[in-house]
C-alpha cells in the first residue's frame, strides 16, 4: 500500500464523523415499564406527579415524626435549614430564602421531599406521605389552607409567591 | 549564565511594592536559588528531624535496604498533613464539602485524592456490574448502557478545572474570612477526565428535535437531579469513566459521572444514572432553591452555568508567614469557564500598579493555568492581588465592583480579585482592599 493510500485509509477510520455515521449500538433497548419505574422526574406543569394525595393536617404528624429532628419544630430550622418564613422581603439583607419566600414551584417540594428526604432514610416516604408533608410545609408558609388536598391536579396550581422572581442567565 | 548586566536589568521593578520584571524568573541562577532558599520560610512545611545531621555523609538511606514495592503508592508520611479540609452537617455526616488544599499544591493537576468534594448525602457504594446509565424521554429508543459497553466506545481525554458554584462564597461575608486559601477557594480542582462523548450516546438513542434539555440524575442517596441544556451536552460533555488515568474515585462518581466543561460543579452529576430528554427543565430543587443567586432587587439569577474567569495567589497566601525580606515567587492559579486564560496580572501595592505574571505552559481552555511572578519583599507591609483576563476579554472584577452589582446575598459565583496583606512581621492575612 502506498503511503498516500495508507494515510487515506487511516483518515477514514479515524474521522470522528465515522463514529457518528455508524454508532456502535451497544446501548440496550429498555422496555416501557422499566423506563416508567425509573422515571421519577416531576415537571412544574404536573407531568410526572403520581396518583395519591394528602393534606397539611395529615402532614403535620409525619413532619413531627420524620423531619423535625433536623429541621426543628414547625420548620423553623435546627441542624438543617429552616423551611418556613415569608415575613422578611427578599430585598431585605436579613431575608431568608425559604419555601414560602423563594421557591418558585410547589411541584419541586414534592419531588425533592420524595427523592431526598428524610435525609436519614431518603426515598422512604409513600406517595401519600410526600404529598401530605408537602401540604403541611406549604401551609406553614401560608401558601395553602390546612384542609387543602395536595395531589397531581392541585399541586401544580399552587401559586408560589416568588413564582416570577427568577431571571434566566445562561439558558432560556 | 546571567551576566551581571542582565541581572541588573531583570531586577528592575516592573510595578510598585517590589514586583520584578517577568524575566527575573527566567534568570535561573539568580532567582530560582533564592526562591528555593526562601521556601521553608512559610509556616506549615514538614518539620526537619532534629536528631539527624543534614550533612551526614552516610545517612541511613544510603546504607539500609529500602521498603519493598507497594501495589498502590501513597504520599510520603511526611506529607500526611496535606489533606482536604472537611466541613459537614452535624446530623448528616455525608452532607457538606471538603476543600482542596490549594496552598500545598504545585502545577495544575490536583491529585485525585485531594479533589474537592460536595456531597448532598454521602458517597454511595456502587457495584459497577450492577450500574446502568439510562437515556430516555424525547428519544427514538430508550437505552441503557453498562460500564462494560461504555468501555468499548471511542473516548476523549481533557484537562479541565471543575469548580463548585458555591466556591469562595465566604467572599460575600462582611468581614474577610481568615483561612488557608484552600479552605476558602478550594472547591475547585483540576484533573484529566477521560470518557465517552455524550453526543455519541445521544445519537444512538436518537434525540427528538423537540428536546432542549436533559434532566440528569445521580445514583446517590436522594438521587440528585438537575437539568442541563441539550446544546451543551452535545457540544463537549463527557460520560467520564477515568480521572487522572485511573477509574473514578468513589467520591468522584464511580463508576461514571457527567463532565460539563467550564460549567458549575452541580451539573457534573456524579454516579450518573439517568438522562431524561425533555423540552423543559424540571425545576428541581438544585436549580431553583439552590444554585440560584438572590440579587439586591429581590430577583434571583437562575441557570448561571459558566464559571467566570478567576485567579488566586496560592503562595504567599493567608495564614502563611514570610520569615525574611527578600525574593519570593508569587504563584497562583487562574481559570475561566469560557476558554483560555489570556493574562494574569499581579500587584504588590493593593492594585495601584500591576505587572504581567508569567503563564506557565500548558495554557488550555477551561483548565487551571499556573502563573508566577518574581517579588522582592522589602519587609514593609504589602498587599498582593492577582487579576485574570480570559480570551474573551472578560476581566476578573474587584470585590467592590462585584458586590455593587450583585449585593452580598447571592452566595454562588463569587469570582472577585482576592487580596492578601503581608504585615511587616511577614504574616499574611486576607483583606478587602
Ligand atoms: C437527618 C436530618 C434530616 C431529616 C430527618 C430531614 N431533613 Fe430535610 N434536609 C436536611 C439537610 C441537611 C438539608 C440540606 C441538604 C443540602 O443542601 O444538601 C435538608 C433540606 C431539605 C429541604 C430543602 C430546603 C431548601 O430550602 O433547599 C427540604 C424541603 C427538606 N429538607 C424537607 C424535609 C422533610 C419534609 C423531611 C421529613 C420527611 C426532612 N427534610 C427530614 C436534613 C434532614
Amino acid at each position: 500500500m502506498s503511503m498516500r493510500r495508507l494515510v487515506l485509509a487511516l483518515a477514514v477510520v479515524l474521522a470522528p464523523s465515522a463514529y457518528a455515521a455508524d454508532p456502535l449500538r451497544l446501548g440496550k433497548p429498555v422496555p416501557a415499564d422499566v423506563v416508567a419505574a425509573w422515571d421519577t422526574t416531576v415537571f412544574p406543569d404536573g407531568r410526572g406527579l403520581p396518583q395519591g394525595g394528602g393534606t397539611a393536617e395529615q402532614g403535620r404528624a409525619i413532619y413531627d415524626a420524620k423531619c423535625s429532628n433536623c429541621h426543628g419544630p414547625e420548620g423553623r430550622g435546627e441542624t438543617a435549614e429552616e423551611l418556613v418564613g415569608r415575613e422578611i422581603p427578599l430585598t431585605d439583607p436579613d431575608t431568608a430564602q425559604t419555601i414560602g419566600s423563594f421557591w418558585p414551584y410547589a411541584t419541586t417540594l414534592f419531588d425533592y421531599t420524595r427523592r431526598a428526604m428524610p435525609m436519614d432514610k431518603p426515598g422512604s416516604l409513600s406517595v401519600d406521605e410526600a404529598y401530605a408533608v408537602a401540604a403541611y410545609l406549604l401551609q406553614l408558609n401560608g401558601v395553602v389552607a390546612p384542609g387543602d388536598v395536595m395531589n397531581a391536579q392541585s399541586l401544580p396550581k399552587v401559586q408560589m409567591p416568588n413564582r416570577d422572581g427568577f431571571k434566566r442567565i445562561d439558558a432560556k | 549564565m546571567a551576566g551581571s548586566r542582565d541581572s541588573d536589568d531583570v531586577l528592575q521593578p516592573a510595578a510598585g511594592g517590589g514586583l520584578l520584571h517577568r524575566r527575573a524568573l527566567l534568570s535561573q541562577g539568580l532567582i530560582l536559588a533564592t526562591a528555593t532558599a526562601a521556601a521553608p520560610a512559610f509556616a506549615g512545611e514538614p518539620a526537619v528531624s532534629q536528631s539527624a545531621d543534614p550533612l551526614d555523609p552516610h545517612p541511613a538511606s544510603l546504607t539500609t535496604p529500602g521498603a519493598p514495592f507497594s501495589p498502590y503508592g501513597q504520599p510520603s508520611q511526611h506529607e500526611r498533613r496535606i489533606m482536604r479540609a472537611v466541613g459537614s452537617n452535624a446530623d448528616v455526616p455525608g452532607n457538606g464539602v471538603s476543600w482542596t488544599p490549594l496552598e500545598a499544591l504545585e502545577g495544575i493537576i490536583t491529585p485525585s485524592g485531594l479533589h474537592f468534594e460536595r456531597h448532598h448525602n454521602g458517597v454511595p457504594a456502587i457495584d459497577p456490574r450492577q450500574h446502568r446509565l439510562m437515556i430516555h424521554g424525547l428519544v427514538r429508543q430508550p437505552l441503557t448502557f453498562s460500564l462494560e459497553a461504555l468501555q468499548r466506545y471511542p473516548m476523549q481525554s481533557r484537562l479541565l478545572f471543575l469548580e463548585c458554584g458555591g466556591n469562595s462564597n465566604a467572599g460575600w461575608h462582611a468581614e474577610p474570612i481568615q483561612r488557608p486559601v484552600g479552605s476558602f477557594h478550594g472547591l475547585v480542582s483540576c484533573s484529566e477526565w477521560s470518557g465517552v462523548p455524550l453526543a455519541m450516546l445521544l445519537d444512538e438513542a436518537g434525540v427528538d428535535p423537540q428536546a432542549q434539555w436533559a434532566v440528569v440524575e445521580g445514583a446517590d442517596a436522594g438521587a440528585l437531579n438537575v437539568s442541563v441544556p441539550l446544546a451543551k451536552l452535545r457540544e463537549d460533555c463527557l460520560v467520564a469513566l477515568y480521572q487522572n488515568g485511573e477509574r473514578l474515585r468513589p467520591e468522584q462518581g464511580y463508576p461514571m459521572r457527567l463532565i460539563v466543561p467550564g460549567w458549575e460543579g452541580i451539573l457534573n452529576v456524579k454516579w450518573l444514572r439517568r438522562l431524561h430528554l425533555t423540552a423543559e427543565p424540571a425545576m428541581s430543587r438544585d436549580e431553583t432553591a439552590k444554585y440560584t443567586e438572590l440579587q439586591p432587587d429581590g430577583t434571583a439569577r437562575q441557570f448561571t452555568y459558566v464559571m467566570e474567569a478567576k485567579s488566586v495567589i496560592t503562595s504567599p497566601s493567608a495564614m502563611q508567614r514570610l520569615k525574611d525580606k527578600g525574593f519570593y515567587e508569587i504563584k497562583g492559579l487562574a481559570w475561566s469557564g469560557r476558554g483560555r486564560v489570556a493574562r494574569v496580572e499581579v500587584s504588590a501595592d493593593g492594585g495601584k500598579s500591576w505587572t504581567d505574571a508569567q503563564l506557565q505552559d500548558p495554557v488550555l481552555p477551561r483548565c487551571f493555568t499556573r502563573f508566577r511572578a518574581a517579588w522582592n519583599w522589602s519587609g514593609e507591609p504589602a498587599i498582593l492581588k492577582s487579576r485574570a483576563t480570559d480570551e474573551t476579554g472578560y476581566v476578573q472584577p474587584e470585590r467592590e465592583t462585584l458586590v455593587a452589582e450583585r449585593g452580598r446575598r447571592g452566595y454562588f459565583h463569587y469570582n472577585a480579585i482576592v487580596a492578601w496583606a503581608v504585615a511587616d512581621d511577614g504574616t499574611v492575612s486576607h483583606v478587602y482592599a
